[in-house]
């Protein structure tokens, strides 16, 4: 009963994820794989859990006392034959499973570049009290909660926080990376389709943090192209005095984007010359206020 | 300068009417519980025979009766962020703001490892491996009655906060810069680490008392060899907590200077590294899992072979697999951030390491398996809780080999897939564990055992409600749902959770079970009373005395003679059943004194923490004095040792067989 339980769940779980955003639905070369790796463990194990399970069971049933059937051994308790097979058994789902993992961690080291013909975009993130902050380096815009890509092209993503640590994640795209101030964190993903999906923050931030969600729009390098153009018509330019108010804690923030960008913002977050000092002394001052 | 530090009246959130109703509720049941007491007359009692006692056995039951206390607060934390989060989806809010719900699940995880399944493991390793070894009580006992009173000073402080102020909201784990000041200028955060440092001082100080009982203490004839296997996790978890938890009260000393001081330890000025608190964190968060997993496993197996009617299969290598999984516990922490952006290699060992604990964890599952293989199984409640442990956690198991390979847990790390594992692990480990021991060694402690009926009816709501609950939680994880969320857009997710919430009412079910099993048993308790001691057919030396132990727990120290002590004396017995006993001559026992020095010390630490939390300066000067005080007083106290004549012991003895033989 339990195990058909679980069966049901997963099979569930397999049918729903067609119609769903999460993980087993990807959409990019990294999401792919490590769906794969998923898979690869999950059946490497389950050959062994569900004989298992399911040993569990039959022998509690057959041994039941009240069975005169089964034959009471009270001396059978040790057997170097059995005492290997124990071993063994999990020993060499190890050995496969541990040879995914060790493997799967090279090839899909967040910060290994994805190998690809086309040039690949740069981004830079600023994760902020609850929103995101996307900054185009090359096209010297910058865009907050929603991220543009083309498709088909890798995105080196270059990470870092204002304040507290957040988790950057787009479940469709891959590998999540933490966003820590004071220093840089580096992931490179890729969209293959065209089509919107969610981004979150995978690591719980304060108040705000439910709403600390993004859009990703894969694009067209066309519509790309033009979505740059039209970025660079509007809004304000980010610079020391607008990146102030954009710390400003916020909560449920909808997107919008700069024509500018300061050419070494990201790089003075991180090294913490300008804003999170500021913006955290203002806070630190106002808390202490209140203490007194 | 204000005598009462940060504290006044806007302390009490009385504009919350949720907060405010479980603290009244909270007060009315403390108020029940001390008028019955006094209307019993019961004080003098109460602190002669519990709260003074350093005897290893009470200490023990006050030990389980703290943590099933702790898990009905931890419970109720449980049963608000599952009905919250079944409510806000879309656009809704669901009943908790994020300030109110963010101190909730933060709550309900620090409860639930610290104060409620600690103790609980802990209560069972005092109550136990005394009895088990053959002894008459631990190393040091009033040490351990000190240890006791300090996990309940950290759990009074933290339903303190309740009424007075407020708990953390930055989690369980209390990662900086979130916990910082300029981020949780609360008081939340002192209450989480007043409440953490004082109670792991005390588990601190348990630890040291169980390896020097179990290394120094044993019965006669006990080789380490010859200790029932739960002897064993003890010492692996108590060892474990020797080298642990030096480093939680190192790192939550370092954040409390940050918080305090000033100081630059995880700060984001001055060069503070908030990867430095993640890594410390874990290195005592990691081992801290086993500790609490090792005594489960040990109650398991003693279950598993005392309900087949054989010993444990492969004794010895059980005992190796123990002993692996207590050194790899070290090496594995890292993986509970691969996604921090470490290189490959490391992720990588980091990940093979921990995939390497499920060989030794493996091989357990099939010795449990072949102990039952040409046994007779009987299916009591505690070979119930076993066999749904051995299910569940092989799930639990898989799941957590899967978060260790790091691409996986890319995509499913801090997402609800991770909550389903732990719980998989958490519940189906250590809960049904210590539930299976509570029903085991009830009838030992107490003299009478715990109704059957309703404690297979409340094995069943837990275990499917635990499935209820936590699976659509898998799926979800899948789906790409993070923890912690106080509501979502997604309305995709939303029957999953309503599931979930579900499931935890069936849970609910199974927990009112629970107490009315032990409300049904002490009114039955003439019915179910166990005379002869050894209720179960039981294999270990705990069972060879009467239920509940006297105070000396042995009229003659037992000599051990091989594996499963009690179990070949009693076939020894049965051989040579006609011949007469010989008459041996009682001697006095030497028992340690009562001592109140626990109880105040513990009261003094509570003074201190609610002290330091509200940053009211004296009163901490004095709860220190105190305390120093308490423990002068207690160095130069004369007499350690009471003895109980020889007639007293005789007397026992006579009655206990006299029942035996009617």
């Amino acid at each position: 009963m339990r195990y058909g339980l679980l069966a049901g769940l997963l099979i569930g779980a397999m049918t729903l994820s067609g119609c769903t955003e999460g993980v087993l639905d990807p959409k990019g070369p990294i999401a792919l794989a490590e769906r794969q790796i998923l898979f690869n463990a999950l059946g490497i194990m389950l050959a062994i859990v569900i004989p298992v399970i399911l040993a569990i069971l039959g022998f509690a049933f057959w041994f039941r006392a009240s069975n005169e059937r089964a034959r009471y051994r009270p001396d059978f308790t040790y057997s170097g034959r059995l005492e290997l097979l124990v071993w063994s058994i999990p020993a060499m789902t190890v050995l496969l499973v541990g040879g995914v993992a060790w493997i799967g961690a090279h090839d899909l080291d967040p910060g290994k570049p994805i190998s690809s013909t086309v040039k690949p975009v740069n981004v830079q993130v600023v994760s902020l009290d609850w929103k995101w902050l996307f900054i185009y380096p090359e096209q010297g815009l910058a865009s907050v909660n929603k991220l543009v890509v083309p498709v088909g092209t890798p995105i080196s993503f270059e990470l870092t926080s204002s304040s507290v640590m957040n988790s950057f994640f787009v479940p469709q795209l891959g590998s999540q990376i933490y966003t820590m101030s004071g220093m840089a964190t580096r992931l490179h993903l890729q969209a293959d389709h065209l089509g919107t999906y969610a981004g979150i923050s995978a690591m719980f931030s304060g108040d705000g943090f439910p709403d600390m969600r993004f859009t990703v729009d894969a694009v067209t390098d066309d519509r790309f192209a033009q979505w740059v153009r039209q970025a660079r018509e509007t809004g304000s330019a980010l610079d020391k005095q607008t990146y102030a108010d954009l710390v400003k804690p916020s909560k449920a923030v909808a997107p919008f984007t700069y024509r500018a960008v300061a050419p070494d913002l990201f790089s003075s977050i991180v090294n913490a010359d300008m804003g999170a000092q500021d913006s955290s002394l203002s806070i630190c001052s106002t808390s202490q206020r209140a203490e007194r | 300068m204000n005598l009462l530090g940060k504290l006044d009246w806007n302390a009490i959130p009385l504009h919350e009417p949720i907060i405010m109703g479980a603290t009244g509720f909270m007060v009315l049941v403390v108020v029940v519980v001390l008028g019955f007491i006094t209307a019993k007359g019961a004080w003098l009692y109460l602190w002669h025979e519990w709260l003074t006692s350093v005897d290893h056995k009470r200490i023990g039951a006050m030990y389980c009766i703290l943590a099933l206390v702790m898990m009905l607060r931890g419970f109720s934390d449980a049963i608000m962020i599952r009905s919250q989060q079944a409510l806000a989806a879309g656009g809704a809010q669901g009943y908790l703001p994020p300030e109110h719900f963010n101190q909730i699940f933060s709550a309900h995880g620090t409860i639930m490892i610290l104060f409620m399944a600690m103790p609980f493991v802990v209560g069972l390793m005092n109550f136990a491996v005394p009895l088990q070894l053959g002894v008459r009580d631990v190393a040091f006992p009033t040490l351990n009655s000190v240890s006791f009173w300090l996990t309940a000073s950290g759990a009074l402080l933290v339903n303190i906060s309740l009424a007075v102020g407020e708990f953390s909201k930055a989690t369980w784990w209390g990662y900086p810069p979130l916990s910082e000041m300029q981020y949780s200028p609360g008081v939340g955060v002192d209450y989480y680490l007043w409440s953490l440092q004082i109670s792991g001082i005390g588990t601190l100080l348990a630890g040291i008392n169980f390896v020097t009982t179990i290394l120094k203490l044993r019965a006669p004839g006990m080789s380490y060899m010859r200790m029932p296997v739960f002897c064993w996790t003890a010492l692996a978890a108590n060892l474990l907590i020797v080298a642990a938890f030096p480093v939680l009260t190192a790192t939550l000393a370092m954040l409390a200077l940050d918080r305090y001081l000033g100081f630059h330890f995880f700060s984001l000025e001055g060069q503070g590294n908030q990867m430095l608190y993640s890594n410390l964190f874990w290195v005592w968060g990691h081992p801290e899992v086993y500790i609490l997993i090792l005594p489960a496993f040990g109650v398991f197996s003693e279950v598993m072979a005392t309900f087949s009617g054989k010993p444990l299969f492969g004794y010895r290598s059980m005992v190796a697999a123990t002993m692996t999984i207590c050194i790899l516990s070290f090496l594995v922490w890292l993986h509970h951030f691969f996604t921090m952006g470490a290189s490959a290699n490391v992720n990588g060992f980091f990940g093979v390491m921990s995939m390497i604990i499920a060989l030794p964890t493996g091989a357990k599952v099939f010795n449990w398996l072949f102990t039952m293989y040409g046994g007779r199984v009987r299916f009591s409640v505690p070979v119930l809780w076993s066999i749904g442990f051995m299910v569940t956690f092989v799930i639990g198991g898989m799941t957590g080999v899967l978060l260790a390979v790091p691409p996986a847990d890319f995509q499913l790390h801090n997402s609800v897939f991770l909550v389903a594992h732990f719980h998989n692990v958490a519940i189906g480990g250590v809960v049904f564990g210590v539930m299976a021991g509570y029903n085991y060694w009830f009838p030992k402690a107490f003299g009478f055992k715990l109704d059957e009926r309703w404690g297979k009816a409340s094995f069943w709501c837990w275990l499917v409600g635990f499935y209820v609950a936590f699976m659509p939680l898998y799926v979800l994880g899948l789906m790409g749902m993070t923890r912690r969320m106080q509501h979502y857009d997604n309305l995709s997710w939303q029957p999953w959770l309503i599931a979930a919430a579900f499931g935890t009412a069936i849970i609910l079910v199974g927990v009112v079970c629970q107490v009315v099993q032990l409300v049904v048993s002490i009114r039955n308790r003439e019915e179910l009373r166990d005379v002869t001691g050894d209720p179960w057919n039981g294999r270990t030396l705990e069972w060879a005395t009467a239920s509940p132990p006297p105070a000396w727990n042995f009229a003659f120290q037992p000599k051990v003679a091989g594996l499963d002590a009690f179990w070949s004396s009693k076939s020894r017995a049965q051989a040579t059943k006609d011949e007469p006993t010989p008459t041996r001559k009682y001697e006095p026992v030497e028992m340690p004194k009562n001592s109140a020095t626990g109880f105040v010390t513990a009261f003094f630490a509570v003074v201190i923490g609610f002290a330091l939390i509200w940053h009211i300066w004296w009163l901490a000067i004095v709860g220190v004095f105190g305390a120093f005080m308490t423990l002068l007083a207690f160095s130069f106290r004369r007499h350690n040792e009471i003895e109980v004549p020889a007639e007293e012991v005789a007397r026992f003895v006579r009655s206990h067989q006299a029942g035996v033989a009617a």
